[in-house]
C-alpha cells in the first residue's frame, strides 16, 4: 500500500451520473482499487482501477451519495490523495485459453484491466455488458476494440439484447474455461448460478480502512472468514455465501 | 535539535507517546509492509478473547461528520491462537512495547485470558478493555459500573504477576472519575481513555440503521474535546499513569493530550482514513516542540 498525491487530468460525465476520472502521478498502479481522499468526508472512497500505465489511472464512479457528489465536482488540474496497492484482483491465470467476463453497470471498470492481461497473454476474451439503460453505457467501444467477442444488454431493451446479462449470455453461447463477472451482487449471484465451471466475482463491502487492518469488511466464505478489502474483492464463485 | 521523546510507562520504556489504539492498527503485522512499525512507541493489538469470533454483521462502519462508528464485535482468533502466533509473528519485526487488548463476557474469561497474555514472552503491557460498546452482555457493561470495574481489575491482578495492567474505560457513563478510581483502588497499573461512544446513524432513503447492529462506537477527530476533558478529570484524580486516546490526529494533538494529563497517547480512527497517520504524526513532533521551546516531551505530562 501508498499514500500518494494525484493530479486530476479529466473528470467528465460520460453517462448517466457516471464520470470518467483520470488521474496523473507517479508509478505504475498496481492493486484492484484505489482509496481516494475526499476533501471534507471522513473515510476514502473505495474505486476500482479501470486502467493502469505509468503515471496514469483511469477510474470509472456513479455519483451515488455525498461523497461521489463532491468528487464530480473537483476541477481538472485539482490534487486529490490515493492510497494505491489495494485488493487482490482477478487471476488472469486461472483462465487457460479463452474467458467470459460478465459485467453489470461500472463492473465494467475492473473487467476492463483484466481483459487487457487475458489479451496480452494471448487469451480469448468474450465479454458480455449488461446496463439499465442506454443511457448508462460506458466502454462499449474500448472492449469492442480488444475483444474476441462481445455482446450488449440492457433492462429496457433500449440497446443491444433485451434482459439481464444472463440473456445475453444465453443469446452468445461463448466457449470459455473460466468467467469472471463484476457488478451489482445480484446479478453475481445469477451469473455464478446459471454459468457452468469455475470463476471469480469481484465483492462490494462498506470498508473502513480498505487495506486489511480494521476488519470492518469480513464476511463469511466457504474457505473461512475472509476481508473484502484485501484477501478480496475477488473470491472464487466456489468460496462466495450469498 | 534533537528532541526527547521517549516517556515511561510503569518502568517500560516507549521510544515515543504514540501508540495505534486497539482495532485499528490489526495485530501490527498487517501494516508491516507500509512503513517500518519500530517508528511506533508501541502499539495495542486487536481486542482478543478466549474463543475466536466472527464478530457482527455487516455493515460495521458508517460514517460520521469527523468521525465514524464502527461495530465490527471483536472479531479475533482467540487467546491461544494470539500468544502462540500473533504476538510472536510480530515480535520477528518489531521490538517497541506491544500491549495486549483484553476482552471478556464473564469475569472467568477476562481472568483466563489475562493469564495466558501475562505468561506471554513478547507482551509488554496488558490492556483490559471493559468499554467495546459493541458485543451483547459484555465488555461495557463492566466498564459502567465502579463496583464491576474494580472486580474484573481485582480478578486479572490475582493473575497477572509480570506485566502492567491498564484497564481501558468508557466514556459512555456518568461519571468517570469514579470508575477510574475503583479501578486504581482494585490494583490498576495504569488506565487507557477512551473507548468510543455509541452512536447509531440511519439510512434515511431506506429507513434503517446504517450499521446492521442497529448501534456501534462513534471515535474520530470529533471526540477529542470529550475524550481530551475525561483524560484530564483522570488523571488529576489518579495517581497511575494514564494513556490518553479518542480523536488524536495530529503532533498538536498528542501534545495536548500529554499536557491534561496522559502520559502515552493513543490514535485509533485515524488510521483508518490514513494509515500513514501514526509515522506522520511521530515525524512532525520534534518541530512542534521545537515551536513550543520543549526539551523532553515528558516535561509536559499534567502541566495543565
Ligand atoms: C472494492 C470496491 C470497488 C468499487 N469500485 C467502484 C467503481 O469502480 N466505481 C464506482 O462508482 N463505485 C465503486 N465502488 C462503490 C463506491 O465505493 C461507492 O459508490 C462510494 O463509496 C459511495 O460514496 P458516496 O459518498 O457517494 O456515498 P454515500 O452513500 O454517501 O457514502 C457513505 C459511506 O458508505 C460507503 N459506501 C456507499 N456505497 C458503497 C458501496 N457500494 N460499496 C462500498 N462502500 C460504499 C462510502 O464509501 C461511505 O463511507 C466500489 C466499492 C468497493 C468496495
Ligand atoms: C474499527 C475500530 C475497532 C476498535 N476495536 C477495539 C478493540 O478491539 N478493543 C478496544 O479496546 N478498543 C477498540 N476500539 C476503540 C479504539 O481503540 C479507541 O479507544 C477509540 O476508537 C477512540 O479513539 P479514536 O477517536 O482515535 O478512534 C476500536 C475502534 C475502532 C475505530
Ligand atoms: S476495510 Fe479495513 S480490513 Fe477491510
Amino acid at each position: 500500500m501508498k499514500k500518494q498525491s494525484y493530479t486530476i487530468a479529466e473528470n467528465r460525465l460520460v453517462a448517466t451520473k457516471t464520470y470518467k476520472l483520470v488521474l496523473e502521478g507517479e508509478g505504475l498502479v498496481d492493486g484492484e482499487f484505489v482509496n481516494l481522499e475526499i476533501p471534507g468526508f471522513y473515510l476514502r472512497r473505495p474505486i476500482s482501477v479501470c486502467d493502469a500505465e505509468e503515471g496514469r489511472i483511469t477510474l470509472y464512479y456513479k455519483t451515488v451519495g455525498k461523497g461521489t457528489a463532491f468528487l464530480a465536482d473537483l476541477p481538472e488540474g485539482s490534487k486529490i490523495g490515493v492510497l494505491t496497492g489495494l485488493g487482490r484482483g482477478f487471476d488472469a491465470d486461472a483462465c487457460k485459453e479463452e474467458a467470459l467476463l460478465v459485467a453489470g453497470g461500472l463492473g465494467a471498470a475492473p473487467l476492463y484491466l483484466l481483459a487487457k492481461k487475458l489479451k496480452a497473454q494471448g487469451k480469448k476474451v468474450n465479454v458480455v455488458l449488461g446496463f439499465n439503460k442506454a443511457d448508462e453505457i460506458v466502454l462499449v467501444d474500448e472492449y469492442k476494440a480488444l475483444c474476441d467477442s462481445f455482446e450488449l444488454a440492457t433492462l429496457d431493451g433500449s440497446a443491444g439484447i433485451k434482459g439481464f446479462v444472463t440473456d445475453a449470455i444465453s443469446a452468445m453461447k461463448p466457449n470459455y474455461d473460466f468467467f469472471y463477472t463484476c457488478g451489482p451482487m445480484v446479478m453475481m449471484r445469477a451469473v455464478c448460478g446459471a454459468l457452468e465451471g469455475s470463476g471469480e466475482a469481484s465483492l462490494e463491502e462498506r470498508m473502513g480502512c480498505g487495506a486489511g487492518f480494521c476488519y470492518c469488511c469480513s464476511i463469511h466464505t466457504a474457505a473461512g472468514t475472509k476481508r473484502v478489502c484485501k484477501d478480496g474483492p475477488v473470491f472464487k464463485k466456489e468460496d462466495i455465501i450469498w | 535539535m534533537v528532541k526527547d521523546l521517549s516517556i515511561e510507562l510503569c518502568g517500560i520504556k516507549l521510544a515515543n507517546p504514540v501508540v495505534p489504539a486497539s482495532g485499528t492498527f490489526g495485530f501490527g503485522l498487517e501494516l508491516a509492509d507500509s512503513f517500518n512499525l519500530n517508528i511506533l512507541g508501541g502499539i495495542s493489538l486487536k481486542g482478543t478473547t478466549l474463543e475466536p469470533r466472527y464478530g457482527n454483521p455487516t455493515p460495521r462502519v458508517a460514517e460520521c461528520h469527523d468521525g465514524m462508528i464502527n461495530s465490527v464485535g471483536l472479531q479475533n482468533p482467540g487467546i491461544d491462537a494470539l500468544v502462540s502466533q500473533k504476538v510472536p509473528a510480530l515480535r520477528k519485526v518489531y521490538d517497541g512495547c506491544i500491549i495486549a487488548n483484553i476482552s471478556g463476557f464473564s469475569i472467568d474469561e477476562y481472568r483466563t485470558c489475562c493469564a495466558k497474555a501475562d505468561a506471554c514472552e513478547g507482551i509488554d503491557i496488558i490492556e483490559v478493555n471493559i468499554s467495546c460498546p459493541n458485543v451483547h452482555n459484555g465488555g461495557m457493561a463492566f466498564g459502567t459500573s465502579p463496583d464491576a470495574a474494580a472486580d474484573v481489575t481485582r480478578a486479572v491482578k490475582s493473575v497477572c504477576k509480570n506485566k502492567p495492567v491498564f484497564i481501558k474505560l468508557s466514556p459512555n457513563v456518568t461519571d468517570i472519575v469514579a470508575i477510574a478510581r475503583a479501578c486504581e483502588d482494585a490494583g490498576a497499573d495504569g488506565l487507557t481513555l477512551v473507548n468510543t461512544f455509541l452512536g447509531m446513524r440511519i439510512d434515511i432513503k431506506q429507513r434503517k440503521p446504517v450499521i446492521a447492529n442497529t448501534m456501534g462506537g462513534y471515535s474520530g477527530r470529533a471526540v477529542f474535546p470529550v475524550a481530551l476533558r475525561m483524560v484530564y478529570q483522570v488523571a488529576h484524580a489518579c495517581k497511575i499513569p494514564v494513556m490518553g486516546c479518542g480523536g488524536v490526529a495530529s503532533a498538536e494533538d498528542v501534545i495536548e493530550m500529554m499536557m491534561a494529563g496522559a502520559t502515552a497517547v493513543q490514535v485509533g480512527a485515524e488510521n483508518l482514513r490514513n494509515p500513514f497517520a501514526c509515522p506522520e504524526i511521530i515525524e512532525a513532533l520534534p518541530d512542534k516542540l521545537e515551536d513550543l521551546n520543549i526539551e523532553s516531551i515528558k516535561d509536559i505530562i499534567k502541566v495543565v
